[in-house]
């Protein structure tokens, strides 16, 4: 079993992946270079948190075009497991790797804090040992991360099971008050069709020992490096 | 001929003219004049404030040694260091708030990681006018609080180094003057510190990371006079900042000197080229010779006036082994940056700058970085001094509600809470924050790689300062360390920022020494010496100067990060104490924040502060942390023992009784009791009643006093004192004061 960790210049949540995988998790992880093109060796792929070549256009937008992502498309075609945290979203969404886009926080600022999350699936590769006996804890840093899609694709991903974690309140309601950027339907993270390919706004690498204030964020990475032993 | 207006404009006086043509023995090129202004202005060359800082032991041994590096390093363990700095942008910072934070965050970034140290953390202390009301001038300082906020976000959350904590205080007197000092904490092998010395005649130096344009020419000079009306038009003169291209520029730094290639190091701040060349050259006692016309520009048809003095930023200046210049460029180039070779090092001292062909400049470097004139300028003790000290605050009437006045002092904008700063800033990135904003006194991270982790803090009572400057340094030492105390971390060093008025003017530099000596003497009774530091004259506007406000950034060091300690009362039933060594008769209402909000007042003279009994007090405090023997601490200071009871409950979401009797607090009015500052008290909560005992006994060795007052539990927050109910609030309703305050001030813009 092998995980990679992208850097593309102007990632800075990369080191952090890295760690939480080595350290707490103890499998196997590599960096990988924005501008390497053979992921092959690769079970699960991490697109770290971060600001891609500055993000100064749209966020993820120039890092869609890294000579990295060509081969992410074809490990993502091959059912290999892929998951972009917070920028590694936007950059998922912006390669149409996952739909619908991530736009400014409705309050127009940099939000970074503790939220909520409730599990939606729990049958997917990446929550199965997610807590559920109360909400998750898992923290948010970001300025772009109202997540925002058309009609017919919410409805695609309701029908599919496919929104994994929605912002919801402490006790488990997701209600407006608990969506911290104004995402529809409080979505917080959702997965493609397969449910190889997850994408979620909060940070799970920050969740993921108790000194740090919460380890909700641990099941995550549990739960995949536990469908990749199985395989 | 060079006009004497030329110079004077550049902040030359005419002495000083004579003594840069002395030096050169024939008049300086338009560069050279340039160069000498700015490596000669007080912000790069410490004209003034040298003969002050020479007070700081370990200031006065490194400038004796010739060993002052940008940025000290403390030992953390047998292999790593810890270094750390404080620095003020706060000119940059009155004209053009966003850029000016921005770039504040960055400069002080790259004294850290110039040193072969990661930058692990961020601190901002920021003064701003008043933000309350409709007035063009309260509407003017908080469109420079919002940009100055958003520009520390921007800069700190792109380049991936968390925002911990600081502090943010309001008062009229920074009115158009805001202070926004920013400090940097890095982590450093302790047998790889990197070096801003030249060293070897021949030895290739290297120009690497963002171009140059004509950005924040003349910066530091701009810094070194006082703000007024045309400031406005200083706005070219402000730096940009790209947080992009410094995350790049520390990953390549960090990679390229840990190929042991490069002999020195510097990065281009204040001063730019004519600084990092001149400084590495005399550190090495060498010389340099740079041609100016391979510098990568980002504009054209700029003059070596322009090059020499642009302060772009994201650049370093770095002297590698001869031989090996296309390995180390090749590590920038790799992470998309520049990386020329712009000149070699040279025996003889002297800085020649070429452009192309055509000589720009030739000086001797220690002219510009030794020879910088010192002044010993005269002191006078200022005229309001007598007036604000003659006010007896105890003869002030007592309020008609206590109620009242705690929920007021919660909304006053210097006390309310931050959370509407504090989320805008990425506080968690690198995982290393155990507690961060608003969880503790200080900010505790752990460090990767050491079982040891570290406790930071930024303090400063300009009001304290201004009723008396030298009791107001101590302070400043003695608060923050007690923070980082109530963590369970032990001061190890502290890093300053000094920001005071005009120091040509005699009450103004009696201010800043009678600040220094307060501060050194603290220090050096908390044996926490003042490893690195920054002085910040002319904080002025026509109304006037600012309160002297030296800040102090505290670190701790915590053996056993585990067992680090918050202010939250976590649990009902806990049995609550209030650890003090005080000996106040003032109660501490002098320069209070009770007498500034309540009483519209600011006079008084500050509390009291014994040094020996705040030791005592912080040994015992760190005794019984590490004994297990205490859940919770919290350090009483702004608002007194009514705020930081309040505090405690909302950090943790559970009430408290309280009991107490006026003979405990010397038969001083109920106003003393809960809203003054007396020093040298901390309010703990204990792991549980078992504790008592041998909290109690620890207190009597360590020769301080352990009072218990009360206990966690319920949802409100109840006050007795000889029977008499004087405060019974509900957590949840203080809670919403204490966090809406600012927020609905920002968002209804004052209303």
């Amino acid at each position: 079993m092998k995980f990679g960790v992208v850097r593309f210049p102007g990632s800075n949540c990369d080191q952090d992946a890295y760690y939480v995988l080595r350290d707490v998790l103890n499998v196997p992880v590599d960096y990988i270079w924005h501008a390497d093109t053979d992921v092959r060796s690769y079970d699960c792929i991490v697109l770290p948190g971060g600001f891609s070549y500055g993000d100064y256009l749209r966020t993820g937008a120039i890092a869609r075009f890294a000579p990295v992502m060509d081969s992410l498309r074809a490990h993502a075609e091959r059912g290999k497991f892929l998951i972009g945290i917070c920028n590694g979203f936007q950059v998922l969404c912006e390669a149409h790797l996952l739909p619908g886009a991530l736009v400014r926080n409705v309050g127009l600022k940099f939000i970074c804090r503790q939220v909520h999350l409730r599990v939606e699936n729990t049958g997917t590769p990446w929550t199965t040992d997610a807590r559920t006996e109360r909400p998750l804890r898992i923290p948010i840093a970001h300025g772009e991360g109202c997540y925002v899609a058309d009609g017919d694709t919410l409805a695609e991903l309701h029908a599919g099971n496919r929104i994994l974690f929605r912002y919801c309140d402490s006790g488990g309601h997701p209600t407006p008050e608990s969506n911290p950027n104004g995402s529809v339907d409080n979505i917080a993270g959702i997965a493609n069709a397969s449910f190889n390919v997850l994408g979620m706004m909060p940070h799970p690498e920050r969740a993921s020992e108790r000194l740090l204030g919460s380890d909700d964020g641990r099941g995550i990475f549990a739960s995949v490096i536990k469908r990749i032993a199985r395989l | 001929m060079i006009a004497p207006e030329t110079y004077r404009e550049m902040g030359l006086n005419d002495l000083e003219y004579q003594q840069i043509e002395g030096i050169l023995g024939r008049e300086p090129t338009g560069t050279e004049l340039g160069m000498f202004a700015v490596m000669w202005s007080e912000h790069c060359g410490y004209k003034f404030s040298r003969p002050i800082l020479a007070l700081f032991k370990t200031y006065r041994k490194a400038q004796e040694e010739g060993s002052l590096e940008n940025a000290g390093v403390v030992p953390l363990d047998d292999r790593l260091g810890i270094v750390f700095k404080m620095e003020s942008h706060n000119h940059p910072s009155a004209v053009e708030p966003f850029q000016g934070a921005a770039t504040g965050v960055g400069g002080i970034l790259r004294d850290i990681f110039t040193m072969g140290a990661r930058p692990i953390a961020n601190l901002n202390s920021l003064r701003f006018g008043t933000i309350t009301g409709k007035s063009r001038e309260a509407s003017r300082n908080r469109f420079l609080f919002e940009g100055v906020v958003e520009g520390i976000a921007h800069y700190g959350n792109c380049v991936g180094v968390p925002t911990v904590g600081g502090e943010v205080v309001f008062s009229h007197c920074y009115s158009g003057n805001p202070l926004v000092n920013a400090m940097a904490v890095g982590v450093v092998d302790m047998g790889s510190i990197a070096s801003a010395r030249a060293e070897g005649v021949g030895n290739p130096v290297l120009y690497v990371g963002s171009a140059t344009g004509r950005d924040g020419i003349h910066v530091a000079t701009f810094a070194s006079v006082e703000l007024g009306p045309d400031s406005e038009s200083r706005r070219p003169n402000v730096q940009m900042g790209d947080p992009f291209m410094e995350k790049l520029l520390i990953e390549a730094t960090l990679e390229a000197l840990a190929t042991g290639d490069v002999v020195g190091i510097q990065d281009m701040g204040a001063a730019g080229l004519t600084c990092s060349t001149s400084e590495t050259a005399s550190k090495g006692g060498l010389g340099m010779t740079v041609d100016i016309s391979k510098v990568p520009r980002r504009e054209t048809g700029m003059t070596p006036y322009e090059v020499m003095l642009s302060e772009s930023q994201e650049r370093m200046l770095a002297v590698c082994r001869k031989g090996t210049e296309e390995r180390v460029a090749g590590v920038f180039r790799k992470w998309g940056l520049n990386a020329v070779v712009v000149g070699h090092v040279t025996d003889g001292g002297l800085l020649r700058i070429f452009d192309g062909d055509t000589l720009a400049a030739e000086i001797p470097a220690d002219a510009l970085t030794d020879r910088c004139p010192t002044y010993h300028l005269e002191t006078r003790d200022p005229e309001y001094l007598a007036r604000v000290q003659a006010v007896d605050p105890l003869l002030l009437p007592e309020p008609t509600s206590y109620s009242e006045v705690l929920m007021q002092l919660l909304a006053s904008p210097t006390i309310a809470s931050k959370v509407w700063v504090t989320d805008q800033y990425d506080s968690m990135v690198q995982t290393q924050t155990v507690l961060g904003c608003g969880a503790a006194d200080a900010a505790v991270l752990r460090v990767r790689g050491s079982a040891k982790g570290i406790a930071v803090k930024t303090d400063g009572n300009g009001r304290y300062c201004m009723l008396d400057p030298y009791v107001g340094g101590k302070i400043a030492v003695a608060e923050s360390a007690r923070n980082v105390a109530c963590t369970g971390a032990r001061p190890a060093a502290v890093t300053d920022c000094l920001n005071f008025g005009n120091p040509e003017k005699p009450d103004v530099f009696w201010q800043f020494r009678r600040a220094v000596e307060g501060i050194a003497e603290a220090t050096e009774a908390f044996d926490t010496p003042v490893v690195s530091g920054n002085v910040s004259f002319y904080n002025e506007t026509p109304e006037g100067a600012i309160f002297p406000t030296p800040v102090i950034g505290m670190l701790g060091i915590l053996d056993d990060v585990t067992k680090c300690c918050g202010m939250a009362f976590a649990e009902e039933g806990r049995p609550v104490f209030l650890l003090r060594a005080d000996n106040d008769a003032t109660g501490g209402l002098g320069g209070s924040e009770y007498l500034a909000v309540v009483h519209k007042l600011e006079a008084g003279r500050p509390p009291s502060i014994d040094l020996e009994a705040e030791k005592r007090l912080q040994a015992c405090l760190l005794a019984a942390i590490r004994s297990s023997l205490v859940a919770s601490a919290h350090d009483c200071s702004d608002g007194g023992l009514a705020v930081t009871l309040a505090e405690s409950c909302m950090a943790g979401g559970l009430g408290v009784s309280v009991l107490m009797r006026y003979d405990q607090f010397g038969q001083l009015p109920p106003s003393a009791v809960l809203f003054g500052e007396a020093q040298s008290r901390v309010l703990v909560s204990l792991s549980s009643e078992r504790a008592m005992g041998q909290f109690e006994k620890m207190a009597e060795q360590f020769g301080v006093t352990a009072q218990w007052i009360g206990t966690v539990g319920g949802d409100r927050l109840r006050v007795t004192i000889d029977g008499q109910l004087l405060l019974d609030e509900a957590v949840e309703e203080m809670k919403a004061k204490h966090e809406g305050s600012i927020t609905s001030l920002m968002t209804a813009k004052g209303a």
